[in-house]
């Protein structure tokens, strides 16, 4: 039952193009989905190793500016007279590129906070991600500033003799967004159920004891933020060529916000939470704007945040979880000790 | 584990000239022993007497001011506590020795870290050797845990098993690691008589595996019982050494540590 669980999610997600055809709702799904990609991103740092990246918006950034750069082209002079001049590429390697260079950048970030943790490693994110504005906002001869990226291209799949297959209709957009977003769950999924994530939950548990048995934790910290950031640098770019424009405020702190609420309210550790979260709070402002005036929809939204967190702190996912084996276990209730968690 | 027998006298651990200075504190000064191969060793002494420290010293999660501890030969002072793990040295802590939120089962996988075969690479393609590595280390986790007895608690919840069984799960935990040497830390506090029996038979059958074992522990009885020789410390400074019988004769170690606890036990 559990195990045919995801694929009746997928099917179900997969036939939404089918019968649905009203374009904002369809919209609003693709959005939603790429925000999905992008906690799911988070998750896998929050969830498994325990660190909050509060900058995370920033390797989803990296991704959307690489993604579009690559394929506009660019023309730059740096320090010393040395001009960089990019032509354009063909759109899918601007994916490729923008997973890849938010990747390194997740590296160094790793690499830099490797000694920090909890608290600390949460400034240096957050530091990290207004440092990545600030150049967005000032290198104009590069991103155009605050005038904005324009005239992304649509993403397009092909190979030059093979044929080209664009992704310009919402239909098709929703399926290439529903593949990253599987492509990214199997990969998360992958690394959770293997030594790798028993080391990041190893990390999350208790350091010390981790290494004592012979962890390398730095190694799986820097490797948690590598795929982490690499897949929101993927969602970055199906932002940008989804929105065809971009401009400094793909890194606002509401994104990352927004993200770590998906995460949270879901349930963070879980494969399913940032999905679930992300359907929830992807989906209250497009319900809310049917009744509600737009100051309203975001009290709305604040009150079903701090309703879920209060009654629901471990998050969606894992409290349907406890229910279902709550059930099975029903003939044979836990022994009492089980209750006594934190007895000394 | 090699099943390898006591070989005489081989030294495993040497712990040469070290002194820890926390600021102007001397926590421990000039120490010097060896646990030579397949032995059981402990470190006794009253509380802050610098035994914990010591392990920490030996385990790579604290710099000594001075001197060099090897273990078969490699200098460990610096080296990272996974990479002392790797050299097969691996310790337990005093208190929070399992990871609590995870189920016993998990907690060994975790402990089998070092074991596992598979790359990065065969887990993301889920290419065939890592579902052979991950069954490998199934059966291993098995093994271990009923090897230290707590298999019918395979699927509950670390936090949620009884202190004594607590501290077994946490030498299930250093056993996945592999160790040929154990360092134990107070691995009987807070166990029953009966707990404390069953842990005694459990170091009996790791010695016959051939593992060296450094014990630090207040229960007298025990230490007694399982040690090959005693290191006595006191104010970071080791007071005696020898083997049971002599230390429990020992003048300074009565007056020091024996001596101050059937002193306090009369006083209360």
């Amino acid at each position: 039952m559990t195990r045919l669980f995801p694929w009746v999610a997928l099917a179900v997600f997969a036939s939404i193009p089918l019968w649905l055809h009203d374009p904002y709702l369809l919209n609003a799904f693709i959005t939603t989905g790429i925000f999905i990609i992008a906690a799911m991103s988070l998750n896998l740092l929050l969830g498994y190793t325990g660190q909050l990246s509060l900058g995370h918006v920033a390797f989803f950034g990296i991704g959307a500016y690489t993604s579009a750069l690559t394929s506009l082209g660019f023309d730059v002079e740096l320090i010393g007279g040395l001009r960089v001049v990019h032509e354009p590429w063909p759109v899918w390697t601007g994916l490729v590129l923008g997973t890849l260079v938010a990747g390194l950048c997740g590296y160094i970030v790793g690499k830099l906070s490797f000694r920090v943790r909890g608290a600390y490693f949460v400034i240096v994110t957050i530091s990290f991600a207004e440092v990545v504005r600030l150049v967005a906002l000032n290198w104009v001869e590069l991103t155009q500033g605050p005038l904005a990226l324009t005239s992304i291209p649509p993403m397009t799949l092909g190979l030059p003799g093979l044929g080209y297959f664009d992704f310009y209709s919402k239909q098709s957009y929703f399926y290439l967004v529903l593949a990253i977003v599987v492509i990214s769950y199997v990969i998360i999924r992958r690394l959770v159920y293997s030594r790798v994530g028993r080391a990041m939950v190893a990390l999350k548990e208790n350091e010390s004891l981790a290494v004592s048995v012979g962890i390398d934790v730095t190694r799986y910290l820097v490797l948690a933020a590598v795929v982490s950031a690499g897949i929101a640098g993927a969602a970055g770019s199906l932002y940008a060529h989804y929105l065809k424009i971009i401009d400094p405020d793909v890194f606002l702190f509401l994104y990352t916000i927004t993200m770590v609420i998906m995460v949270i309210t879901g349930g963070k550790g879980t494969l399913a939470g940032p999905i679930v979260g992300g359907l929830i709070f992807g989906f209250i402002p497009v319900v809310a704007r049917s009744f509600a005036a737009p100051e309203v929809q975001w009290i709305l939204y604040g009150l079903f945040m701090i309703l879920i967190v209060f009654v629901l702190p471990q998050g969606i996912v894992p409290a349907v979880e406890n229910l279902f084996t709550a059930r099975s276990k029903a003939e044979f209730p836990a022994s009492p000790k089980a209750k006594i968690q934190d007895a000394p | 584990m090699n099943a390898a027998q006591p070989i005489a006298a081989r030294p495993a651990l040497s712990i040469e000239h070290i002194a820890v200075h926390f600021g102007g504190l001397v926590a421990i000064a000039d120490m010097n022993f060896v646990v030579n191969e397949g032995e059981v060793v402990s470190l006794i002494g009253p509380n802050g007497a610098g035994k914990t420290t010591a392990f920490n010293i030996i385990t790579g999660f604290l710099r000594p001011s001075q001197g060099e501890v090897r273990y078969r030969g490699t200098p460990l002072t610096h080296l990272k506590p996974h990479q002392v793990a790797e050299l097969g040295l691996v310790r337990t802590f005093q208190r929070t020795s399992v990871f609590q939120s995870v189920s016993v089962f998990e907690n060994v996988m975790i402990g089998l870290h070092r074991r596992g075969r598979s790359r990065l690479w065969d887990t993301l393609l889920a290419l065939p050797r890592e579902r052979e590595s991950e069954n490998d280390l199934r059966a291993k986790a098995h093994e271990i845990l009923e090897f230290v007895g707590i298999e019918r608690r395979a699927n509950e919840l670390a936090g949620s098993l009884a202190y004594g069984e607590q501290r077994l799960l946490g030498v299930a935990l250093a056993l996945a690691a592999e160790p040929s040497m154990l360092l134990l830390d107070e691995p009987v506090s807070g166990m029953n008589a009966t707990e404390t029996a069953r842990f005694m038979q459990l170091l009996g059958r790791l010695r016959k595996l051939g593992v060296t074992i450094l014990l630090v522990e207040h229960d007298m009885p025990m230490v007694m019982g399982v040690s090959d020789r005693i290191v006595v410390l006191n104010y970071g400074r080791i007071i005696a050494e020898g083997p049971p019988a002599a230390i429990q004769g020992n003048p300074e170690v009565i007056r020091a540590y024996l001596g101050q606890g059937a002193r306090k036990r009369a006083g209360d």
